[in-house]
């Protein structure tokens, strides 16, 4: 357990996440659950024992497309979707932490790909 | 005539031009007068809902204080934009930490706290014009057409910030939908999300997600699927492998007044 990247992703998502349940309704309701190792709820479980680092090199910090389902439909009011950003932070504003880098945006263009999907990557995977 | 400042947004100048053009169009033929403000920048596509981002959400904050320097409300058009603003504004007005650093560092000649109004379009049809007044000015009714409405989730949530209407049995397209003449089809995905940015590193899950919404929509007898969203339409278009035609609200509103040819895709 680390208590300095849990402080710093129980401060930076401002998520209490002792109002969590267990009921996995953030997980049921997530349109990534099946690409996702992690899923919402586990998110949950494991920023509260302090697991942050098995959660910042998983793949899942980048499956969760910000729908805000898991905000809107978690029945404790937990918001699971800030928890996964706060870990995502965490992990991309490490030295070489970007998962994204401008060199690469013309090889993923195409003539109809509108400018607010590449804004929106550069501020997903990228610091 | 009302008027009101008008964010486009990135998107708007460029792929999403149609979105733009015709609702700029429909709001003159409506007796709303759009301004641009001055030097605006790009909203930056997503909110970061993290306390301890700043500088992310100062261009939402140049903007709403541009709107409340000129003593207006701000309608914005594209969804993201529209998530993106209003969460700002929301956070703002709340969080007395976000507001003092944000302020810091902007040094307005006055803080601001999240005073400006911010109505998406659609909330400017329906809360300024007004559906049963909209719904007079249609000189080209759309009858007898099937219109699936996409929400997507940008437009809806966060609810506590967005505001727009019921989260989950939103009714705000489909009474514009009405007002224009044509009949709005319920389906079960409008409301869910179509695969946004994830399109630029997995496009299977991009193709999953705007498939189902597409497909859902699709059995439920639609015709069309209409969205206020770029990334969306992008998506619905491009990852879905299916053959319904998708249209920004605003040109089928442009169409319903007159102001643009039918589609004939």
């Amino acid at each position: 357990m680390n208590k300095n990247l849990k402080e710093q992703v129980l401060r930076s998502s401002g998520v209490n996440v002792l109002k969590c349940m267990r009921c996995g309704k953030c997980s049921g309701t997530c349109p990534s659950y099946d690409e996702m190792e992690y899923h919402p709820h586990q998110f949950v479980y494991m920023v509260e024992k302090g697991d942050i680092e098995t959660l910042m090199k998983s793949e899942s910090i980048y499956k969760c497309l910000t729908c805000f389902a898991c905000v809107d439909r978690c029945p404790r009011g937990v918001q699971p979707a800030k928890v996964v950003e706060a870990v995502r932070l965490a992990a991309v504003r490490q030295q070489d932490g970007n998962r994204l880098s401008a060199d690469q945006i013309p090889s993923l263009l195409d003539e109809d790909l509108p400018q607010q999907a590449i804004v929106t990557a550069m501020r997903k995977y990228a610091k | 005539m009302e008027t009101f400042t008008y964010y486009p947004g990135c998107t708007l100048r460029t792929k999403a031009k149609d979105l733009d053009t015709y609702a700029r169009a429909s709001a003159e033929a409506l007796g709303i007068a759009l301004e641009e403000p001055a030097d605006w920048q790009c909203c930056g596509g997503a909110y970061t809902t993290a306390r301890d981002e700043i500088a992310t959400k100062l261009s939402a904050v140049r903007t709403l204080n541009s709107a409340k320097e000129q003593g207006r409300a701000l309608i914005t058009v594209c969804s993201a934009c529209h998530n993106v603003i209003k969460q700002t504004n929301y956070d703002i007005s709340r969080d007395e930490d976000m507001a003092m650093k944000v302020n810091n560092y902007l040094q307005l000649p006055e803080p601001y706290a999240g005073e400006t109004t911010v109505y998406h379009y659609l909330e400017m049809l329906r809360d300024v014009v007004g559906f049963d007044k909209l719904k007079e000015k249609v000189v080209a009714p759309l009858k007898g057409v099937k219109i699936a409405a996409y929400y997507g989730c940008l437009l809806l949530r966060p609810s506590a910030a967005l505001a727009m209407d019921d989260p989950e049995n939103p009714t705000i397209m489909e009474d514009f939908i009405r007002a224009i003449g044509a009949t709005p089809v319920i389906y079960a995905q409008r409301n869910e999300c179509c695969g946004g940015y994830i399109t630029l590193e997995d496009k299977s899950q991009a193709a999953k997600r705007s498939g189902a919404v597409m497909g859902s929509a699709k059995d439920q007898g639609a015709d069309m699927l209409i969205t206020a969203c770029p990334l969306c339409l992008y998506n619905l278009k491009k990852n879905s492998g299916s053959d319904l035609p998708v249209y920004y609200f605003t040109e089928i509103l442009a169409q319903a007044l007159g102001l643009k040819e039918g589609n004939d895709e």
